[in-house]
């Protein structure tokens, strides 16, 4: 397969509370041919909280990463949704308010930076689905997935608002990659509910019970695991199992999987490369019960 | 809300145009208040007044009972509403506005803390360029409510066991290129 080259921007959540989903990325990324290259000193994008504050200095710092792409003429692909939703937004905004094109380069010109509004972003599973494809990955695959039962999650952002590469409201690119790769996606009609984001830190209640309903709807179509490819999903929905099930009575225990760390297995990259130690409700015994899932090959 | 009626001469008409000034503000002037955005939202049966509401206060003037609703604070930035509003209105954009503006007047809900959240973590990328979860957390709880700190600990515990916690900020490089474009965006927009 021809390799792709991509400018990668990890964005701040998978270089810390994600780790395992960078490290899943990049192993998948090197087997399946995608050459992603660390944007050189890239900033925070801001995500919804910077631009809660003040707007043109969260669009100029989204900005200033932009920039610095741009002059690499390559696509930018980003595993994360917020980034992806926060630097896209900030393409719309300087193609639609030209005054604040201007104020943006006009910020940017003092570190002698300039954008043009050039650089597309990319969401990660959308090179995984349309540049890559379901059917190569599926031919490099070494196992079989065996009927896994998962519950594909896509969240909010990474298919709103733009609908970039899916449906808005009943997404299937990441049920139709996994079910190429022998997995059972259920019916998850909860598959793009907000887990509440960063309200689990500043209105906890609130984002609980949010989790909470996405958890039971998985769990009552009979998902073995929840797949998701934001780290922010991944964390509300893995870190906060236990404080669940006291509040509300329940007993949780659903592993929560990054599509990367899912993929890998099916590539046959071994589970020390894909971080699931980083998973808080344990992934392994699942996956390896799993493991027999009969080498392909 | 003490009355539903609202006088002429109470509206806040400095309010109205200052919302519609917002980039794709002036939508709001096409909302024909049919409620799907409170009927998508994940989170309207907590709020004071749903985002339908707000949209119909705003234009009555209602400055300060939208600026000290909770409506924007407890919006996740799901964009379930912006994607369904049969006007195309950018509903998730004007809860952001919304919030700057309740931060710049100093306006917020009784007992709300949320925008000391947004407050810290662009105060963190602000000194460091990148976000780094245990600095938040520190500055939130210690600015709002020290005891959730410790009552976050088992969170935070278990995500130090799991590799996920760094400890210390990893800074960009050139931070102070950084925060250069900041000070000049800054004294070019506020907010």
């Amino acid at each position: 397969m021809k390799e792709q080259v991509y400018t990668y921007y990890p964005g701040c959540s998978v270089k810390a509370s994600a780790k395992g989903y960078e490290q899943s990325t990049l192993a998948v990324a090197e087997r399946l041919g995608i050459r992603l290259i660390e944007l050189e000193d890239w900033n925070c994008c801001g995500a919804t909280a910077y631009m809660s504050v003040e707007e043109l200095p969260s669009l100029a710092i989204a900005a200033r990463n932009l920039a610095l792409a741009e002059s690499h003429g390559r696509p930018l692909v980003t595993p994360c949704p917020a980034c992806f939703i926060t630097l896209k937004k900030t393409n719309s905004c300087i193609a639609e308010f030209p005054k604040l094109k201007e104020q943006v380069n006009e910020a940017l010109d003092e570190a002698e930076l300039k954008y043009n509004g050039t650089v597309e972003v990319r969401h990660l599973l959308s090179v995984l689905t349309n540049d890559v494809g379901a059917q190569a990955i599926k031919a490099q695959a070494k196992r079989d997935l065996g009927g896994l039962k998962v519950a594909c999650y896509y969240g909010c952002q990474i298919v709103r608002p733009g609908e970039e590469f899916d449906n808005a409201e009943m997404p299937t690119t990441m049920d139709s990659l996994l079910a190429e790769l022998g997995a059972e996606p259920v019916y998850f009609p909860m598959k793009t509910k907000c887990c509440g984001a960063s309200l689990i830190v500043s209105a906890q209640d609130v984002a609980l019970r949010l989790v909470k309903d996405i958890l039971l709807c998985a769990q009552q179509y009979g998902a073995q695991c929840i797949v998701t490819a934001c780290p922010l999903c991944q964390l509300n929905l893995d870190a906060y199992q236990e404080q669940i099930n006291q509040k509300y009575n329940l007993n949780f225990q659903i592993p929560i999987l990054f599509i990367t760390q899912l993929i890998g297995m099916a590539l046959g990259i071994p589970n020390e490369n894909l971080g699931l130690r980083t998973n808080i409700v344990p992934a392994k015994p699942l996956l390896e019960k799993y493991q027999a899932l009969q080498e392909r090959r | 809300m003490k009355s539903d009626v609202v006088l002429e001469e109470s509206m806040h008409l400095d309010f109205i145009e200052e919302i519609y000034s917002i980039p794709g503000g002036e939508k709001i002037k096409d909302c024909i208040q049919c409620g799907t955005c409170s009927g998508s939202c994940p989170t309207s049966d907590l709020m004071d007044y749903t985002p339908r509401k707000i949209f119909a206060m705003i234009r009555a003037g209602m400055r300060d009972e939208v600026l000290t609703a909770n409506t924007s604070w407890l919006c996740s930035s799901c964009y379930s509403c912006y994607v369904r509003c049969p006007q195309d209105i950018k509903i998730t954009d004007i809860m952001y506005a919304l919030k700057r503006l309740a931060i710049k007047e100093g306006k917020f809900p009784k007992g709300s803390d949320a925008q000391e959240f947004f407050k810290a973590f662009a105060n963190v990328v602000n000194r460091y360029g990148r976000n780094h979860e245990m600095e938040l957390m520190r500055r939130y709880f210690l600015k709002t409510k020290p005891l959730n700190l410790l009552l976050n600990m088992p969170i935070g515990l278990k995500m130090l066991r799991h590799g996920r916690l760094p400890l210390l900020p990893k800074k960009m490089r050139n931070i102070s290129q950084l925060q250069k474009i900041i000070r000049k965006a800054k004294s070019l927009g506020g907010s």
